[in-house]
C-alpha cells in the first residue's frame, strides 16, 4: 500500500513489544493486534540463510509432504509377534522409545523395561542376570521408530511381544504398536517383576489371540474416523484416550463375543479393555506413526516427520534428511506430581507418544480435551491458547481431526522447524511423567514444550540436505 | 547484605514490564538493590556493576531470565525473590487470561488482522531490524520505536522500504500520528491540513500540540527517527515522508522539524519543496534561516514559532501574525523575569534545567545562546556550550537532558518514570547557586499518566529545602500536550501552578523565560 494510499486507509496496526502502545491504540480506536513476540532461537546463521535462500523450494516439497500426512489413512489390519511381523526384528534385538541410545546412557524406567522383558522373554532368571546380560552386548537395542514401530514411555519391545498392525491404506505402509498394559507397575514405566510377567504372558497368550482373531473377524478397524470421533467426544488422543477406547470397545466386543470360544475370556479381555482408558493410546500412536512415515524423504521438506524421547534424549527426524536424528538433553517436565512425588522424583521425558503432537493430536489439539488441561492444573482457555499457538508452527488443518471448541477447525497438522526456530514457538507436548526410578511407575503429568536444541539442529541438517548434491532420494518407508 | 538470584531459562518478558517488576520490588522493604532483566552481555554489565552478577549468571544467554535481589539478610533475599517471581507470573496470567488470543509471531498477527497496514515494532533493538524487514515484505508500513538498531539495517530497510513504495518511521522514532491514530508516544491533536515530517520525537509533538492548542490541526504526522538525516541514511524517510505530504490533497501547510540535517540531505529537502505551491516552515534547530529562505521554506527559530506560523498559515493567515504574537509575549516574559528574579537571595546565580525530552534540552540551549549566556554547561552540549565535567553535578548554568543514555540505561525513560529528575530537582535544590529549576513536562499516551502526583510533592519539598537556607526557588515549566489528552493538559497545568510552579505555554517560552532570569541575575 503507497504512502497515499495508507493515508486514506483505516489504521490497522500491529503491535510487537510494548503492550501499553495496543493500549493506546484501542483508546483512540484504531484497530490493532498484540503480538506476544518472543526473541528467536539462536540458530546458524549460515543455516538460517540457506533455508531461506530456498524458501521457495522448501514451500513447495512441504506442500507436497502436508499432502502426503492429511490423506494418510490408518486403519487396523491385523495382529502378529514381533519376531515375525516387525521388519529387522531378531531373537537379541530389543526396541525402545526415541532415538538410538546405549545401555550405558539409558534412563533408570527403560533399564527397567529392558530388564523385565528380558526376564518375560525367558533369557534371565533373575533381574540381576538380567542387567548383566543386558550390558554384555549381546543384546542389540534400536529405536522402534527405525522399525516402523512406536512404543509408549521406555517403548519396549521384545521377539516374542505381540504386536497391532496398523496399514495406511492410502499409502500403502505399515506401522506397529504393543498392546497397552494398563496404569500401575507396568513394563514401560519401567518396572519388572513375577507381576509384570505375569501380565505380560497373560496378554500374549489370551488377550492377543482373542483380539487377532476379532480383527480377523471385522477385516479391518478405521483408526483415523475413530479417532476424529474421539476429538468430538474430548479425548485429544494422547493423555485422554477414555472415548476413543470406549469406541474401540464397542467396535470390538461383538465380534469377540463371535470369535472367542471361551466366554470367560471374551468376558476378561472386554473387562480388561474397559479397565484401560489408556488402551487406545498405542493405536492412536501406530496410527500416527503409519500416517507419518508416509510423508518421510520428501527432498527439501522442512517438516517434522518423528519427535520422540528415550528419557535421555530428545530426538527429531524431518522429511527432507532422511533417518538422521537431531537430538538434545530430553528435559524434566514441569508436571502437576502425584502427591508424595516432586519434580527431583522425575525422569527427564520419554517415550514414543509424542508422535501424536507430530501428527497434530495429543498436545496440539488439546483444545479438543479440556478435560486434561484441568488434570494438570490448568484451566479450559488454556487448552485453547495451547491450540491456538501451535498453528503458528504448522504447516496445514487436518480438515480430518477437527476441534469442537473451535468451531471445527481442523488440527494444527505439520511441524515446520523453520517456524520453530524464527518464532521460537515449541511444540507442546502432552506427558506422562516416569519415575526415575524403575519399577516405581508414572508419577505425574503435564504439557511440557520441547526443547530447542533438536530443532536448531535439525535446520542446520536441513540446510545441509539443501546444499549437498541432489541425488535421487528413495522414499525410506520403514517396511 | 545478602545477594540471591535465580535464572529462569526460557522465559521472556518485555523490558517495560521488566522494569517495572525490577522498581517495585527494589522499594520493598529490607531491599537494598533488586534487578529483573533478560541475561544480554549488556545487562550482565550491569548487573555485575551493581555487585549483583551471581557466579551462575555468567553462562545465562539473552533468553534466560536473570532476577536478582540485594537485602539485609537471607530471608528477606528469598523472600523478595519469591515475590518478584510471582509478580512476573501475574503479569503473565493477566495477559494470559485474556480471552482473544495474542498471537505469537507477526506472520500469526497477520492472521488475527488481515489487512494490517502498519507495524508498531518496540522490541530490543537486535531483533527489531529482522521484525521490520518481515513486516515490509508483507507490505506494511513501519514504525520502528526500537533504538540501538544498527545503521546498516537502518540503511537497509529504508532502501527496501522506498523500493516499495513503504514508510519506515525510526530506528529511535518515539512518535507519530497516522490518520490522526497516535503512535507510541503521541498526542491526542485536532485533525486538520497541517502535515508535520520530523526527525526529532519531542519536537512533534510539541508543534503538534502548540497546532492543536492554536486551533488549527494535523493532517498526518510522520516520523523519521534523528538519524535518518544524517549523512549515512540520507535523509531517505524524511523525503519519502515530504513527498508524500506535498502530494497528500490533505496537506495544505507542511512543517519540517529537526536538528540541523547534514549538508547533502538539506539539498535534497531544498530541492524537494522547490516550486512547491504549498507553504513549508523549518525548524531545524540550530540551522541557518537564510539558508532555508534560500530554498522557499519559512525558517523558524523554536518549535513554537513553527506551530503558531504554521496555525497562521493553515488559517489564511500570514506569516507576520506569528511574529507579532511572539514580540507582544517577549515583553510579557521580560516582565515576569525581572519580577522572580529580583526575589531570589543573593548567591543565587544559576538556572538548572532538567529535560525529558532531548530536543528540548537543545532547543533551551539556542534560546539561551541567542539571548547571548554564554555560562551554560551540559550533558548533551551545542557549540559553543561546553560538556558537564559530571552528568550528575550541576555546575554555572547547567541543561540536562535526562534521557541520554547515560540516565536511562536499565530504567524506564524519564516520561515515564520521574523518580530520577525528582531526586535531581531536590540535589539541585540544596545547591545555594540554584535560583531556578526549569522542567518540561510531556504529555501524551506512553507518558506517564499522573506527572503532578510525582512532581507537586517533589516541588515543595525543593521549595523547603530552599527556604530553610533563605533561598527562594523559581521553578519554570511547560506542559507539552493538549487538554484532550489522557493527562489533560488544564488539569496537569493547574496542578503544577498549585504546586508552585510558573507554567508557560512552550519549552521555548519556559527557556526564554529561564534565560531572561539568568541574564538579569548576571547584571546584578
Amino acid at each position: 500500500m503507497a504512502i497515499k494510499d495508507l493515508f486514506k486507509s483505516k489504521l490497522k496496526v500491529v503491535n510487537i513489544g510494548l503492550a501499553s502502545f495496543t493500549e493506546s491504540l484501542e483508546r483512540s480506536g484504531a484497530q490493532s493486534v498484540q503480538v506476544d513476540w518472543r526473541p528467536p532461537v539462536k540458530a546458524d546463521a549460515g543455516a538460517l540463510a540457506a533455508v531461506e535462500a530456498a524458501a521457495a523450494d522448501i514451500e513447495k516439497a512441504n506442500a507436497k509432504a502436508v499432502k502426503l500426512i492429511l490423506t494418510g489413512k490408518p486403519a487396523l489390519v491385523g495382529m502378529g509377534v514381533a519376531l515375525d511381523t516387525i521388519p529387522g526384528m531378531t531373537h537379541d534385538l530389543i526396541l525402545h522409545a526415541g532415538p538410538p541410545v546405549t545401555w550405558e546412557r539409558m534412563c533408570g524406567p527403560m533399564r527397567g523395561g529392558v530388564i523385565g522383558a528380558l526376564l518375560y522373554e525367558g533369557r534371565a532368571k533373575t533381574p540381576e542376570e538380567a542387567e548383566k546380560l543386558a550390558a554384555s552386548g549381546k543384546i542389540r537395542f534400536s529405536p522402534c521408530h527405525e522399525h516402523g514401530a512406536v512404543g509408549p514411555m521406555a517403548g519396549i519391545v521384545s521377539p516374542s511381544m505381540p504386536v497391532f498392525i496398523v496399514k495406511n491404506e492410502e499409502h500403502g505402509n505399515l506401522a506397529y504398536a504393543t498392546m497397552n498394559e494398563g496404569l500401575g507397575k507396568v513394563l514401560r514405566y519401567g518396572a519388572f517383576g513375577p507381576e509384570i510377567t505375569k501380565r505380560l504372558k497373560w496378554m500374549a497368550d489370551e488377550l492377543y489371540p482373542t483380539l487377532a482373531a476379532a480383527i480377523a473377524k471385522l477385516g479391518r478397524i478405521d483408526l483415523k474416523s475413530m479417532i476424529a470421533q474421539a476429538l468430538h467426544m474430548g479425548d485429544e488422543v494422547h493423555n485422554r484416550n477414555r472415548a476413543a477406547t470406549s469406541l474401540l470397545f464397542r467396535a470390538l466386543a461383538p465380534a469377540i463375543v463371535r470369535t472367542c470360544p471361551d466366554s470367560e475370556r471374551a468376558a476378561k479381555v472386554l473387562e480388561f479393555i474397559h479397565g484401560n482408558d489408556h488402551f487406545f493410546l498405542n493405536l492412536s500412536m501406530a496410527a500416527s506413526k503409519a500416517t507419518l512415515d508416509a510423508a518421510r524423504g520428501v527432498a527439501g521438506s522442512s517438516l517434522v516427520v518423528v519427535m520422540a524421547r528415550n528419557g535421555t534424549d530428545f530426538g527429531v527426524q524431518l522429511s527432507g534428511t532422511g533417518g538422521e536424528w537431531f537430538t538434545g538433553p530430553a528435559p524434566v517436565p514441569d508436571a502437576l506430581y502425584f502427591p508424595g512425588f516432586t519434580k527431583a522424583d522425575a525422569n527427564p521425558d520419554i517415550g514414543d507418544s509424542a508422535i501424536t503432537e507430530t501428527n497434530g493430536l495429543g498436545g496440539f489439539s488439546i483444545a479438543a480435551a479440556p478435560a486434561i488441561v484441568q488434570f494438570v492444573g490448568g484451566q479450559a482457555p488454556d487448552a485453547l491458547r495451547y491450540t491456538k499457538q501451535m498453528y503458528e508452527i504448522t504447516a496445514a488443518e487436518n480438515g480430518a481431526y477437527q476441534i469442537p471448541s473451535l468451531n471445527f477447525r481442523g488440527a494444527p497438522t505439520g511441524i515446520d522447524v523453520r517456524k520453530v526456530v524464527a518464532k521460537g514457538i515449541f511444540p507442546l507436548i502432552d506427558t506422562g511423567v516416569a519415575h526415575k526410578e524403575p519399577g516405581v511407575g508414572q508419577v505425574g503429568a503435564g504439557i511440557l514444550s520441547a526443547p530447542a536444541e533438536p530443532f536448531v539442529k535439525a535446520l542446520s541438517g536441513l540446510a545441509g540436505s539443501l546444499s549437498a548434491k541432489p541425488k535421487k532420494q528413495k522414499k525410506t518407508l520403514s517396511v | 547484605m545478602t545477594v540471591k538470584g535465580l535464572i529462569k531459562s526460557g522465559e521472556y518478558f518485555d523490558s517495560v514490564t521488566l522494569m517495572i517488576v525490577g522498581r517495585d520490588v527494589t522499594a520493598l522493604k529490607g531491599v537494598q538493590d533488586a534487578a529483573v532483566v533478560m541475561g544480554t552481555q549488556e545487562n550482565k554489565a550491569i548487573l555485575k556493576a551493581a555487585g549483583l552478577l551471581l557466579p551462575e549468571f555468567e553462562k545465562a544467554g539473552e533468553t534466560d531470565l536473570l532476577l536478582a535481589v540485594k537485602a539485609e539478610s537471607p530471608e528477606t533475599a528469598s523472600k523478595v525473590l519469591a515475590e518478584s517471581e510471582a509478580r512476573l507470573l501475574s503479569v503473565r496470567s493477566r495477559s494470559d487470561s485474556e480471552e482473544e488470543y495474542r498471537p505469537k509471531s507477526f506472520e500469526g498477527a497477520l492472521k488475527a488482522l488481515p489487512g494490517a497496514n502498519v507495524a508498531l515494532i518496540s522490541i530490543a533493538g537486535r531483533y527489531a531490524g529482522e521484525e521490520a524487514m518481515k513486516a515490509l515484505k508483507a507490505g506494511l508500513h513501519v514504525m520502528l520505536f526500537s533504538d540501538n538498531v544498527p545503521l546498516e539495517k537502518e540503511v537497509e530497510l529504508k532502501e527496501f522500504a522506498r523500493g516499495k513504495g513503504l514508510l519506515v518511521m525510526g530506528p529511535d522514532c518515539g512518535t507519530a500520528i497516522i490518520n490522526g491514530v497516535p503512535l507510541a508516544f503521541a498526542n491526542q491533536v485536532s485533525r486538520g491540513d497541517v502535515g508535520i515530517v520530523a526527525a526529532a520525537g519531542t519536537g512533534l509533538q510539541e508543534v503538534s500540540c502548540i497546532l492543536s492548542n492554536e486551533s488549527a490541526g494535523l493532517s498526518q504526522a510522520i516520523g523519521t527517527g534523528g538519524r535518518d538525516v544524517k549523512k549515512e541514511v540520507g535523509g531517505i524517510m524524511f523525503l519519502e515522508g515530504l513527498k508524500a505530504l506535498l502530494e497528500d490533497p490533505a496537506t495544505k501547510v507542511v512543517v519540517l522539524v529537526s536538528k540541523p540535517p547534514h549538508e547533502s540531505v538539506l539539498k535534497k529537502i531544498g530541492a524537494a519543496v522547490k516550486d512547491s505551491p504549498k507553504p513549508i516552515v523549518a525548524v531545524f534547530l540550530g540551522a541557518e534561516g537564510k539558508t532555508l529562505s534560500r530554498y522557499g521554506m519559512l525558517p523558524a527559530g523554536t518549535l513554537e514559532e513553527a506551530a503558531l506560523l504554521a496555525a497562521a498559515l493553515s488559517k489564511g493567515g500570514d506569516a507576520k501574525a506569528a511574529g507579532k504574537k511572539l514580540a507582544d509575549r517577549e515583553r510579557a516574559l521580560s516582565e515576569l523575569a525581572v519580577k522572580e528574579a529580583s526575589q531570589t537571595a543573593k548567591g543565587q546565580r544559576y538556572v538548572r534545567g532538567l529535560f525529558s525530552g532531548g530536543t528540548f534540552c537543545s532547543e533551551a540551549q539556542l534560546v539561551f545562546q541567542e539571548l547571548g549566556i554564554s555560562d551554560v554547561l551540559s550533558n548533551a552540549p551545542l557549540a559553543p556550550f561546553k560538556a558537564l565535567a559530571d552528568a550528575l553535578k550541576s555546575e554555572r548554568h547547567t541543561l540536562i537532558d535526562l534521557g541520554e543514555d547515560a540516565f536511562t540505561v536499565g530504567r524506564p525513560h524519564p516520561m515515564i518514570d520521574y523518580s530520577l529528575r525528582c531526586r535531581r530537582i531536590q540535589a539541585e535544590a540544596q545547591d545555594p547557586e540554584t535560583a531556578l529549576i526549569l522542567l518540561d513536562v510531556v504529555l501524551g499516551y506512553g507518558s506517564n499518566m499522573d506527572p503532578v502526583r510525582e512532581l507537586a510533592p517533589a516541588l515543595r519539598d525543593a521549595r523547603s529545602t530552599a527556604e530553610q537556607g533563605g533561598r527562594r526557588l523559581v521553578f519554570a515549566c511547560s506542559v507539552t500536550g493538549t487538554p484532550e489528552d489522557p493527562q489533560d493538559k488544564d488539569k496537569v497545568s493547574e496542578g503544577l501552578k498549585a504546586a508552585g510552579a510558573l507554567v508557560f505555554p512552550s519549552n521555548a517560552a519556559a527557556a526564554r523565560f529561564a534565560a531572561r532570569v539568568a541574564e538579569y541575575l548576571e547584571g546584578e
